[in-house]
């Protein structure tokens, strides 16, 4: 796309990309670094991922007053208005996502006595997975790739299967044995917040659809956690 | 912006004072230039004025005595009739003459008193008569009547014969008579010159030669007595003029001055300028007659120029279509304007007189022509009052569905009145001022009455003022420097009225 | 009305066309200055009691256009308009057709605020007048006080109906330029940039006014503020050199343009 007649108006979307790009960065590492200290448990590196959270905040924070500033002086049309609005979301977004994996990091502490190895391992494919998703949904934004958005996006229904597996398994482990519940409802948590994750992955690839098209996502989206409904009674017949 | 721009060396304005200060040495020198064009300017419209004002002021002025006449019965009305008519044809001639005389008793040759009447105006019967006529009741009385002079003698009483020193006598003069001529001898030091008058004892000696204390002199009044007069008896008068270069000889001066001493000439306002037609006699002469021509000529052209030059102008500026022949039409009106006045003169001449037959030297003819010259002149200020109206007013008529004639009716012409208005005022100043297509449709010719109507013969101001400057006696060209003022004095009412016309009618939009 | 229109509104159509009954219909316009084309090929259709947006850069022919619709280009001898310009079916350019008659039923307002230099009631009692609505003075009142009051200038002017048109602000002197439009009770009003001479506030004011008249009356308005237009207008069109580029919903176009060029304009990428 060309260039504005106002420069400093290009400046200032360039800007807005930058530091969302930075916040992505961040978002990316404190996520894998979460996962690696839940797969490790590693406390020291747990603690480091929840130091760090303040930062995209503060990024979050700096990015969305950067945003209303544009509006507000430049009055953006069409693409240039969704550029903004995109970015404000995205940025939104990935402050949820440094805020799981910091919640993420914080379990870490609680899960690194207690259980067996077995079943945290599902747990780090899960994150692993979502680290993929959020790296990819990343890479689509920066590249503004519509296509790769989309594939994010349908690729969403595969970490929800996980989750549904992963609920199970942890359903059945905590009836076997109530001492289990503690440690394994953490390990639940930390699931969910990888679920979790993914859906704002998803959002950012929504949102990536509209800002190259100009139209919002009109198909249903890949919903496959069926835990929200999953019912009790059913697992136990099983 | 680019890399050039930003790589060099940024200069500041101020750098190059040198230049700055020939930039305003430039400036100044041409603000005195203005000043200095409008300066002589200045000087010549002053210098034009002073001259005009300082030759036409006395044209507005008369001297006339006032006589104690006795109207007698016998000579105006023997049969007491009354009748208005009786009276006009009576004698109003002798009683003039004679309480004139009366103030000179010592005049008594007959070639003394012919000159001595010579003074009066011809037209002071005139005034007498219309005075009785106007009030019979007068008839049988003593009546103070007011009798004006002659031009010559006006003239001298304004000063513009001759300049007048009079001297008190210093010691005792005595005269003798020598044959033809006289002996003045004085017992002081000399102080006669040849030309110089005497006046002793009722008397008058011009002095002739000059010689040592003993003057030769002739004598211009004749005295009572040749007794010797004493300081304080006797004085000198000296002007500046010598009697062969004006046309009141030292005898009429004398008696001029005799009238002036004794307080009976006074100089009073002419309204006779302005009340009369043209007159062969100046002090009889009025510009009433070529002004009503002016007016009734002027008044011709507007009725004429004002609604067809704005008609053409609307037509042309908003209704004709554009193409070769509007086109021309329009280049042949700008060269109109440029054709010398006289062309039109030949015209009407050719047309008006010799074609249709109209009357010679009429206002009507005079005001076709100089509708014709002042026509272009209107059409094209009218249009360019016409362009000046914002297209916006004509926008929003036709906006609210006004037709393009009620659209230009209604909000175009309105408001561009101010402008057509400036325009044909200006234009008939011009035509006021125009002389020469007048001439050739015989407006130029003399003629007493003041025209009554537009079919009588008349003539214009312009041509008055022409005809007055050809004159040859002095008092004409004073009338002639009145005409002129009378003339500036219309012009510049027109204009102000156009500044008027322009500042109440002008409106913002 | 609906069987009048040949061509029916295709479903591509902008809503907004498809939702309200078509009141201006122009197929293939042409308009040339003397040998100048200044629009090209131009097809719109635009809806009734909506407000209608022209927007483009200078010279762009949307003022063309406009002073196509009531045939204000008359008045330039050089212009020339082919094409098919129809109003509630009927075409404009029909010889049978009355100029005087067409421009009482469509009211224009300009650029610059253009009172007549007569009083504010005269201003507004002359369309009236001329065309002989009123049947008497308290007709006429009545008329130009509900044209004031519906350009919601009355409240501002009562006192001083007698004062000059132009002793008013530059918008009221725009709003009295409106209930002047309006005292004809027209049914389509075009605005050339009606508030490009106005100050913010006044701007304001004319575009409350414009979304009230929208009831009523199709607007058609021409503007150089796309803001305005996107705040004002319910469809938009965007002209680049005498060409219809986009017509659209104005949602639509201030969001999401189709053709690139309208994105460059309305982002400010225009070289």
């Amino acid at each position: 796309m060309s260039d504005h007649i106002v420069k400093a108006y290009d400046e200032d979307l360039a800007n807005l990309k930058t530091m969302l790009a930075q916040m992505g960065g961040l978002a990316e590492d404190h996520l894998a670094k979460a996962i690696e200290a839940l797969a490790k448990r590693d406390t020291k590196l747990a603690d480091y991922v929840i130091g760090q959270d303040e930062k995209i905040d503060a990024l979050e924070l700096q990015l969305e007053e950067r945003a209303i500033l544009t509006i507000a002086k430049r009055q953006p049309m069409a693409r240039d208005l969704r550029e903004i609005m995109v970015a404000i979301r995205i940025a939104s977004d990935l402050e949820r996502i440094g805020d799981l994996a910091k919640n993420i990091a914080k379990r870490s502490h609680a899960i690194s006595e207690a259980l067996p190895r077995k079943l945290a391992t599902g747990l780090t494919r899960m994150g692993r997975l979502s680290l993929e998703q959020l790296k990819d949904v990343l890479d689509a934004y920066t590249t503004t790739d519509d296509a790769k958005a989309l594939e994010v996006w349908r690729n969403d229904g595969e970490l929800d299967a996980l989750y549904n597996s992963i609920f199970r398994e942890l359903l059945t482990y905590m009836m076997e044995d109530p001492r289990m519940i503690g440690p394994c409802t953490h390990l639940l948590f930390g699931a969910k917040n990888f679920e979790r994750i993914g859906d704002h992955a998803t959002n950012i690839a929504e949102n990536i659809h509209y800002l190259v098209s100009g139209r919002p996502m009109r198909e249903e989206r890949p919903k496959k956690d069926t835990t929200s409904t999953t019912a009790f009674d059913s697992l136990n017949e099983r | 912006m680019t890399d050039t721009a930003i790589s060099a060396a940024p200069r500041r304005a101020s750098d190059n004072s040198a230049l700055v200060a020939k930039r305003y040495r430039s400036e100044r020198r041409f603000k005195l230039y203005g000043i200095a064009a409008i300066a002589v300017t200045a000087v010549f419209l002053v210098l034009l004025f002073a001259d005009i004002l300082v030759k036409g002021l006395p044209a507005f002025f008369e001297h006339r005595m006032t006589l104690p006449v006795s109207v007698s019965q016998e000579a105006i009305d023997p049969q007491n009739s009354k009748d208005p008519k009786v009276i006009r044809t009576g004698d109003f001639d002798g009683p003039i003459r004679e309480a004139f005389r009366a103030m000179f008793p010592d005049v008594t040759s007959r070639g003394d008193r012919k000159k001595l009447l010579g003074l009066l105006s011809s037209g002071a019967a005139d005034d007498f008569r219309a005075m009785v006529v106007n009030n019979p009741s007068l008839i049988g009385t003593d009546a103070k009547v007011p009798v004006l002079l002659s031009d010559d003698a006006d003239q001298y009483l304004k000063g513009r014969q001759t300049g007048v020193e009079k001297i008190q006598g210093q010691g005792t003069i005595a005269a003798s008579a020598d044959g033809e001529k006289f002996k003045l001898m004085t017992d002081k030091t000399p102080v006669l010159t040849a030309g110089d008058i005497v006046r002793l004892n009722g008397g008058a000696f011009r002095v002739v030669s000059a010689d040592n204390g003993a003057y030769v002199a002739e004598q211009v009044l004749a005295p009572k007595s040749l007794d010797p007069a004493n300081a304080g008896a006797w004085d000198i008068v000296r002007f500046t003029v010598t009697e062969h270069n004006r046309r009141i000889d030292d005898q009429e001066a004398l008696w001029l001055e005799q009238l002036k001493e004794k307080g009976v000439a006074e100089n009073g306002v002419a309204w006779r300028f302005f009340s009369s037609g043209d007159s062969r006699e100046p002090e009889l002469a009025g510009i009433r007659g070529a002004l009503t021509g002016s007016i009734l000529t002027l008044l011709v052209t507007l009725f004429l120029c004002l609604p067809i030059g704005v008609a053409a102008a609307i037509y042309l500026e908003e209704f004709a279509p554009k193409n070769r022949l509007t086109q021309l039409i329009e280049v042949n009106i700008n060269n109109l304007a440029a054709v010398p006045s006289i062309v039109f003169g030949l015209l009407g001449l050719a047309m008006f007189l010799n074609f249709f037959g109209l009357p010679r030297s009429a206002p009507l003819v005079g005001g076709l022509v100089l509708a014709l010259l002042v026509l272009p002149t209107i059409i094209i200020a009218s249009r360019a009052a016409l362009r000046a109206v914002p297209p916006s007013i004509k926008e929003a008529a036709l906006g609210v569905g006004a037709s393009h004639q009620q659209a230009i009716f209604h909000h175009v012409l309105p408001l561009a009145m101010p402008g057509i208005m400036t325009g044909t005022i200006i234009g008939m100043a011009h035509a006021l001022g125009e002389t020469a297509p007048l001439l050739m449709i015989g407006m130029v010719a003399f003629i007493v009455d003041v025209p009554g109507g537009f079919t009588d013969a008349a003539t214009a101001l312009p041509i008055q003022i022409y005809l007055w400057s050809d004159l040859p006696e002095i008092a004409f060209q004073s009338k002639t420097a009145g005409a002129i003022i009378v003339l500036l004095v219309f012009l510049f009412v027109m204009n102000a009225a156009a500044i008027l016309l322009r500042k109440r009618f002008e409106r913002r939009w | 009305m609906d069987t009048m229109i040949k061509t029916p509104v295709a479903d591509s159509a902008p809503r907004i066309a498809r939702e309200r009954p078509l009141k201006i219909k122009a197929r293939n316009v042409d308009v040339y200055y003397g040998e100048k084309h200044a629009i090209n090929d131009l097809s719109i259709d635009i809806p009734d009691s909506a407000v209608s947006a022209f927007i483009g850069p200078s010279g762009c022919g949307k003022s063309t256009f406009l002073r196509s619709i009531n045939r204000m280009n008359d008045t330039i001898p050089s212009c020339r308009v082919t094409g098919n310009i129809e109003i509630d079916g009927r075409d404009i350019y029909d010889r049978g057709l009355d100029v005087v008659q067409l421009r009482a039923r469509i009211g224009m307002v300009f650029q610059k605020p253009n009172p007549f230099p007569k009083s504010i009631y005269e201003n507004v009692a002359y369309g009236p007048r001329i065309h002989g609505f009123a049947k008497n003075k308290t007709d006429l009142e009545e008329i130009v006080v509900t044209s004031l009051k519906k350009a919601g200038l009355f409240e501002e002017v009562k006192d001083r109906l007698d004062h000059s048109g132009t002793s008013l602000s530059g918008g009221q002197q725009q709003r009295l330029c409106i209930a002047r439009a309006i005292a004809v009770n027209p049914e389509v009003i075009l605005m050339d940039e009606p508030c490009s001479a106005l100050d913010p506030i006044a701007t304001a004011r004319i575009e409350e006014l414009i979304d009230e008249l929208r009831q009523n009356f199709c607007i058609v308005i021409v503007t150089h503020s796309m803001q305005q237009a996107a705040r004002v207008s319910q469809l938009t069109a965007f002209f680049h050199l005498g060409n219809l580029v986009e017509v659209g919903d104005t949602d639509d176009i201030f969001t999401a343009p189709k053709d690139k060029r309208t994105q460059d304009y309305i982002t400010g990428r225009f070289g």
